[in-house]
């Protein structure tokens, strides 16, 4: 205090008060439930990843096909109803190895999400998915991966009933 | 408007309570699909610009923007995404269009409101987190508590608000692409539940899902594309100071100064004369009433007797929301100012079916973004351009 003021107004804060969130914050939860219809595309693409099946799709105008399926060409705007079972092999785009988890925790061993363009797709029409079973260091642009699938009773027409792919040849 | 810009195609797809078939990209393609069509154009190849319409909580994904340009064909094409009404996007595709830049330009908005499981608590977000959601009031009392002071100082009564809703659905008994027409009578809907007085159930109207789109051009190309251009002689757009704490709670001086802008710009100084009909509105019965006063087409205090009177009804002398409004239509979340404007151009050109309203060349939309915001726009359309003479 000073020889002019005796007491400052209000009340102190103490080191409690900031650790237990008392200031400085306000923590709320907001209810946000949401039950998407995922369509006829990606309906399908869903149901086939739980037969263990990857679904493509076919645009006859453009001559290339497509994976996730979808109701229309982005390309051409012609409707697109060829679907197509796809090969779950295909070759690595590009990749990345994350040692940051998606709420920014620090990991040792990273996680490899990586864009997969599977064969017969007309690129650019990879997806997007996890490395596996691979030395890191040993990932590539350009590496052959295929597709580890959940057992059968496990999925639940989901994009996570892929586990991940991994090299076809040991990495 | 010295350089005139006009709506030369219109495509929607819904209007339905749920839409379990389509995801809210195929949805949207449908209502696109048919605008194109209408309009006469190749998304992939005539248009220059797309505007759409969203709002991130209501989609459950941040940054929606990103996940429009596919199925309106805006891929690797100019596209931006306005976080308001289909109004405002109706405003910016005009603006784009008046630069000089752009010759056709669409605009797009939709609702896949049956997905969002929890609206209460995302439009209870809206209110300010320090001074209003702490009181953990439902923001249909917003609402309530505007209702309550308009009908204070308008005289407005229950009964008229309770004509507004047994017009408006059974305005959409006549409209094919509308969720909720039906037969009811004013008692129906005095007798419903209180929600929050002096609101009842029936008053507020339900949700559908539905998308529209909807092309817009210059002079030239809509005289050149259109064989019936809906022209946009006037556009406008407004807010009132929005805190709950310093509004007005009885008039709605966003849709006043929205309509002053568009009257304006349209050359219009006396809108009882020469607005033949009008889409606005009606999230909740009231606002109807308390919109067709804002937009002077009728006095303060007489849109509820005029209601009554039957002269807001298709055959009366200035017939509102013929469409059914959002209380018949369903309401469109940020579709639902676009939904207005479909029903002026269906009728300026004469294709609004059994619900058509006789040698129409003149009609006004209007839009509000729902609680807790006083924001609203106004457009006025015509068939022809300079009135009826030209």
């Amino acid at each position: 205090m000073t020889q002019r003021i005796a007491s400052y107004p209000g009340t102190a804060l103490s080191e409690e008060d900031i650790e237990r969130g008392h200031v400085l914050s306000v923590h709320d939860q907001l209810r946000a439930d949401y039950a998407w219809d995922a369509g006829l595309a990606i309906g399908l693409y869903l149901d086939g990843l739980k037969a263990g099946v990857i679904l493509g799709v076919r645009c006859r105008r453009c001559d290339r096909t497509v994976v996730p399926p979808r109701a229309f060409c982005e390309q051409c705007f012609a409707p697109m109803d060829a679907f197509v079972p796809l090969a779950d092999v295909g070759i690595v785009n590009t990749f990345s190895l994350c040692y940051v988890t998606w709420d920014v925790k620090r990991i040792v061993e990273p996680l490899i999400p990586a864009v997969i363009d599977l064969d017969g797709t007309s690129p650019p029409a990879g997806i997007m998915h996890l490395l596996g079973g691979v030395v890191p260091d040993r990932v590539h642009i350009g590496m052959r991966v295929r597709a580890v699938w959940k057992p059968a009773r496990a999925r639940q027409g989901a994009i996570t009933d892929i586990r991940y792919f991994k090299p076809l040849r040991r990495g | 408007m010295t350089h005139p810009v006009a709506i030369i195609g219109v495509g929607w797809s819904g209007f339905r309570p749920v839409t379990p078939d389509v995801s809210y990209k195929e949805l949207i393609y449908e209502a696109a699909v048919r605008a194109y069509a209408d309009a006469g154009v190749d998304p992939r190849r005539d248009v220059d610009s797309f505007v759409t319409v969203s709002e991130d909580f209501h989609e459950g994904t941040s940054i929606f923007d990103e996940y429009v340009p596919d199925q309106i064909g805006g891929a690797q094409r100019p596209v931006h995404t306005i976080t308001g009404d289909g109004l405002h996007g109706l405003a910016a595709a005009v603006m784009q269009i008046l630069t000089g830049r752009f010759r056709v330009v669409v605009v797009e908005g939709h609702s896949k409101a049956s997905n969002i499981l929890t609206l209460p608590h995302i439009t209870a977000y809206a209110l300010d987190p320090i001074l209003n959601r702490p009181l953990q009031v439902n923001p249909l009392a917003v609402a309530a508590l505007e209702a309550c002071r308009y009908m204070h100082e308008s005289g407005a009564t229950r009964e008229q608000c309770g004509a507004v809703v047994t017009k408006n659905r059974r305005n959409a008994l006549r409209n094919p692409a509308a969720a909720y027409g039906a037969d009811l009578r004013t008692e129906d809907v005095l007798a419903s539940e209180v929600v929050a007085s002096p609101l009842a159930r029936l008053e507020i109207s339900d949700h559908a899902d539905g998308a529209i789109v909807i092309v817009l051009a210059d002079a030239e190309t809509a005289r050149r594309l259109s064989p019936h251009p809906a022209w946009i002689r006037g556009i406008g757009w407004a807010n009132d100071s929005p805190s709950l704490e310093s509004r007005c709670w009885a008039r709605a001086v966003y849709a006043e100064r929205a309509a002053a802008m568009a009257y304006k710009m349209a050359g219009i100084g006396n809108p009882v004369e020469e607005i033949q009909f009008a889409e606005v509105d009606d999230t909740y019965a009231y606002k109807e009433l308390q919109h067709l006063e804002a937009l002077g087409l009728c006095a303060q205090g007489r849109a509820g007797p005029l209601t009554r009177e039957g002269a807001t009804a298709p055959d009366g002398c200035l017939p509102v929301n013929v469409s059914g409004g959002s209380l018949g239509v369903g309401h469109l979340l940020e579709a639902s100012g676009l939904a207005r404007v479909l029903e002026v151009v269906l009728q300026l050109r004469g294709h609004a079916g059994s619900r058509q309203l006789g040698d129409v060349y003149t009609g006004l939309a209007q839009s509000w973004r729902g609680v807790p915001t006083t924001s609203g726009a106004v457009a006025v359309l015509s068939n022809q351009l300079g009135g009826r003479e030209s």
